[in-house]
């Protein structure tokens, strides 16, 4: 057998009581858990000074929620296993919590997060545990409806252990049909055991509006810019050549390059007479 | 589960729901949890909240005296209103009780605060 967790049973099984306990006791499994989410957050660009309301896929014990927490954002977590969001009631996380299939879509109005991330989760929709699972169409209706939920302009940071190449094209695929941009990141590419796959989803849309004139201190500022174009074109004119782009400039040029070659024919035929090649030999009897 | 989940919960996931809002509420258990006021979110996210939606969740829960029906102008400064708009968006709480979908009346339970979502497979 594979040692994949998720060739093993479905998520909601796997993450029974026993497996839930180890993500509340075992400190080397938390602080993986803790770097990576550490990352994740990192990647969501968010602004900065700016209390977010962020969702956490596949939430767990919300290990991956407390770092959202630490640095100051609000977040709803939701995991199909009721074992380990019992752990994360237990630990008294501040996130609000929801059993829910991320293969069945996200039951969220429109625009109702900043962000997104999840750690370990995503590898889990590819795979097929029931007869009626088909992993592409899960895979496409959840990222359409997390492309719903998120504000425009906003992120989506997943970590997660592609099993093969295929696999990232699978998730990858199916993320830009629902509408996202971006792609993988791959932390540590040289290292076996450091390397982490993160895939970073854009929605695009709105960028930071820019700053209006006038706000702040700098009120004395001159708020125009002097049009310099025209002095360019001034400064031409004084050279005694055509404005650029203007007809006798263009004529002057198509001159120009009828001058050029006529100068350049004079010339082949000035070689071809005078030509002494070895090859050739004189060609002067040619004409 | 707290009332700004609520507020942004649907239940459009199930086959044939097409707006699936607001979900009723049928609480059997409430808690009021002490939460840090942090009057920046709370003005962020009265932009996302459906405020009557808010209003009818807590009517469900017997508090629809002490919520003002719109939302007032200049609600940013209003710290009397942001704070109460925190207490009810983040620090009621229902514990066990059941959502129901307006449009198909599948019931959605809620136990030890945590809403079950999950669909079975002819639902979806």
């Amino acid at each position: 057998m594979s040692g994949r967790p998720e060739h093993q049973a479905p998520p909601e099984i796997f993450y029974g009581e026993d497996e839930a306990r180890k993500y509340s006791r075992n400190t080397r499994m938390m602080e993986i858990q803790l770097v990576m989410s550490e990352r994740a957050v990192e990647l969501l660009c968010l602004p900065e000074n700016q209390p977010c309301h962020i969702i956490d896929l596949g939430c767990g014990s919300g290990l991956s929620g407390e770092t959202l927490t630490e640095q100051g954002h609000t977040w709803t977590g939701v995991d199909i296993s009721s074992a380990m969001l019992g752990v994360a009631k237990e630990r008294e996380v501040e996130g609000d919590l929801l059993l829910g299939d991320l293969g069945q879509g996200l039951p969220f109005r429109a625009g109702a997060f900043d962000g997104a991330i999840s750690i370990s989760a995503l590898q889990w929709l590819c795979n097929a545990d029931q007869r009626s699972h088909n992993p592409a169409k899960r895979l496409y209706t959840f990222f359409s409806s997390l492309y719903s939920c998120l504000s425009r302009g906003s992120r989506a940071v997943f970590q997660f252990y592609p099993e093969n190449s295929s696999q990232v094209e699978l998730i990858t695929s199916q993320a830009m049909k629902a509408g996202f941009t971006g792609g993988l990141v791959v932390d540590y590419p040289n290292s076996t055991k450091a390397k982490k796959f993160f895939l970073c989803l854009m929605t695009g849309g709105q960028q930071p509006l820019p700053a209006a004139l006038g706000v702040d201190s700098r009120e004395n500022a001159p708020n125009h810019v002097a049009f310099s174009q025209k002095r360019d074109r001034v400064k031409q004119l004084r050279s005694g050549k055509a404005p650029k782009k203007s007809r006798d400039w263009i004529l002057e040029k198509k001159k120009n390059v009828e001058d050029d070659k006529e100068r350049k024919r004079e010339k082949t035929l000035n070689l071809l007479v005078e030509s002494d090649h070895p090859m050739y030999g004189k060609v002067s009897n040619l004409f | 589960m707290k009332l700004l989940t609520h507020n942004l919960l649907t239940s459009k996931c199930l086959k044939g729901v097409t707006v699936g809002y607001p979900l009723a509420i049928v609480a059997k258990e409430v808690k009021v949890n002490e939460i840090d006021f942090n009057p920046e979110f709370i003005s962020r996210m009265i932009q996302k909240v459906d405020w009557a939606a808010l209003c009818k969740a807590a009517e469900n829960l017997g508090h629809s005296d002490e919520l003002p029906p719109n939302v007032v102008d200049d609600y940013e400064n209003n710290e009397e209103f942001l704070k109460k708009a925190h207490h009810f968006l983040m620090e009621i709480e229902v514990m066990n009780g059941d959502l129901i979908c307006p449009e198909t009346g599948r019931k959605f339970p809620v136990t030890d605060g945590i809403p079950n979502m999950l669909a079975n497979e002819d639902e979806v």
